[in-house]
């Protein structure tokens, strides 16, 4: 990466090297007669720790799986790291990208899930070698020392043999950490990660995160934990009913939300 | 009774372990006295009526034409059985794919041979040489097409096999089963995928993974968990299908020969008892075999003390010490 952590580029018009990490324009979302996102501009610069907040069923989760394509938008346009996701524009027709090439770009975009989602036949190296020596074709050996330095880093080398039905659920998500940065993600997202988990597990997964964060890793957050948003975050955005009602570094946010929504939310949950 | 000090930590105390009288179950031991009486009238049975013929059975069910009339039911149920699995697992991928043609396709191959009794697909199969005598792969409708455009009675053919070379009374029972059993197969391994949580499949293509590489390496292993008790019903009744083979007709397979030689002495009852005899043994020599699988597949779902192993193999694998504390 060549931006330093913390360095807040330009928000020019996205371009490979200079531009932000993730760009989102008037990003529309429906399924069915639910519209889930009704036009999201949010701009992520480089090294930046973005938290999304915002009550159940305003739109959170389905626009951090925008991000990767896991959803199809139905109108508007996300960038990252200045490629359209999942459409290439020819003139002025948009193409869809094939298969293989929405899975080129996922590649360099790790996600964590509320569920954990680890593969529950493989033990917790196994998980994390997995991708990188399918996907990437690296060799057994160097995926394998590369897992257990990325399991040692979440504190979790010698649970390398476990299975994730033998790993509590906090051991379970920072091994889906690990398993995410074994592919070398330029971008990581994060869908509620503490959600599932006994309230005194989740202090070892926001330590795995903070200390991602601290090495200059570009974040995508949705969380409820708003002592997570006010120390790691550099932006934090508010969504409700799928659009951004506030927005802006997250100490003035939370210390002076200006919206009435924004405010009735934090009042129920801080 | 005092009130702890709650400034200390606590401190384990002994306790007298419990010693009651257990519970009797009276009714127990009623139905082994019950069930010892009706074994022992089923054993007067089997030895006290002569037309058993232990004797005769005995002697006969072990001669040369049986032994390979076994080995005939095994092999045709493992090549069927394989066959049918991997066509199986073609078709489930097929029904669940976004491609609407593939669906549909899978859908009638299902319905098809699921409609199909075994019996009359294979008598049906077995007949195949009336409808064509030979086989031959060409252009479609081509004396027909030749016509249209003047020419008398096109042949265009690229090669062709008579069908009574290429569909042997063995290829055509192997067939018959293997296309049927597929269709059931299909249906199982549907059940498996669908039975995987979505979000596997999500989580490995975030990863990067291709539809075919989260197929293989993350649905269908654990979809196999569900798959495999199924198949190994399958597999047994694969294996008492066979008998069904003299529809082709087939001739090397177990049942035929037992019935054979009961049918040349006169004797019939004591060949199908033996038949009985040799498909329990058959069938229990199957049911270890799905033990084993079973056991292979839950992997992950057990506890704790395999996971040693599997990072000792790991580690033995590469040659290397993982180096863990």
């Amino acid at each position: 990466m060549s931006t330093p952590a913390r360095h807040r580029a330009p928000d020019d018009e996205p371009s490979a090297d200079a531009g932000p990490m993730v760009r989102a324009e008037n990003v529309h979302k429906a399924f069915g007669h639910v519209k889930v996102l009704r036009g999201i501009d949010v701009t992520v610069p480089r090294g930046n720790v973005c938290v999304v907040l915002g009550p159940s069923g305003s739109g959170k989760s389905t626009f951090l799986r925008c991000i990767n394509h896991l959803e199809k938008i139905d109108a508007g346009r996300i960038w990252v790291d200045g490629k359209l996701v999942g459409y290439q524009q020819k003139g002025d027709k948009l193409h869809e990208l094939h298969d293989k090439a929405v899975a080129a770009q996922r590649r360099e975009i790790g996600m964590v899930f509320q569920r954990f989602n680890l593969f529950p036949h493989m033990c917790a190296l196994e998980n994390v070698m997995e991708a990188p020596t399918l996907v990437k074709g690296q060799s057994k050996a160097q995926a394998r020392r590369r897992g257990i330095e990325l399991l040692d880093r979440v504190g979790l080398a010698e649970k390398a043999g476990n299975y994730p039905s033998q790993l509590s659920g906090g051991q379970q998500q920072r091994v889906a950490i690990a398993r995410a940065l074994a592919m070398d993600p330029k971008l990581m997202l994060f869908d509620e990660p503490t959600s599932a988990l006994d309230p005194e597990l989740v202090g070892d997964v926001l330590d795995a995160m903070k200390d991602l964060a601290r090495s200059g890793m570009t974040m995508v957050v949705v969380t409820h934990e708003i002592g997570f948003a006010r120390e790691v975050g550099d932006q934090l955005i508010f969504m409700d009913e799928g659009v951004v009602v506030e927005s802006g570094a997250p100490r003035e946010v939370l210390a002076n939300p200006q919206h009435p929504r924004t405010r009735d939310f934090l009042s129920k949950v801080l | 009774m005092t009130i702890p000090d709650t400034s200390a930590t606590p401190v384990p105390r002994d306790a007298e372990p419990i010693k009651a009288i257990p519970v009797r179950h009276p009714g127990r031991w009623v139905a082994v006295a019950v069930i010892a009486v009706l074994v022992a009238m089923f054993v007067h049975l089997l030895l006290t009526n002569d037309a058993f013929h232990w004797e005769f059975m005995f002697r006969n069910m072990f001669t040369p034409p049986v032994l390979r009339g076994v080995a005939g039911t095994v092999v045709i149920t493992i090549l069927s059985m394989i066959i049918g699995v991997l066509l199986g697992i073609v078709v489930a991928v097929a029904r669940l794919s976004n491609n609407p043609i593939l669906r549909g396709v899978a859908w009638a191959y299902t319905w098809f041979f699921r409609a199909v009794p075994r019996y009359v697909l294979l008598i049906v199969m077995g007949n195949l040489g009336i409808l064509w005598s030979r086989l031959e792969v060409g252009v479609p409708f081509d004396t027909y097409l030749g016509r249209l455009f003047g020419v008398e009675d096109a042949q265009w053919r690229l090669f062709g096999l008579d069908t009574r070379d290429l569909l042997s009374g063995f290829t055509v029972g192997v067939l018959g089963l293997a296309l049927s059993e597929a269709a059931y197969m299909a249906e199982i391994v549907r059940a498996g995928m669908l039975s995987v949580d979505p979000g596997q499949d999500e989580a490995a293509t975030a990863l990067g993974m291709s539809r075919g590489q989260a197929l293989r390496r993350v649905v269908l292993p654990q979809a196999m968990r569900v798959i495999i008790p199924p198949t190994g019903n399958e597999s047994i009744a694969m294996l008492k299908d066979t008998s069904l083979l003299i529809a082709v007709p087939v001739t090397d397979e177990l049942f035929f020969q037992l019935s054979a030689i009961g049918n040349r002495y006169f004797l019939i009852f004591p060949m199908l008892v033996a038949a009985m005899l040799w498909y329990l043994f058959l069938v229990s020599i199957l049911l270890v075999g799905q033990y084993f699988l079973e056991k292979r597949f839950s992997r992950g779902y057990g506890r704790a003390d395999k996971a040693k192993m599997k990072l000792e193999g790991l580690a033995a694998e590469h040659g290397a010490n993982p180096e863990l504390p």
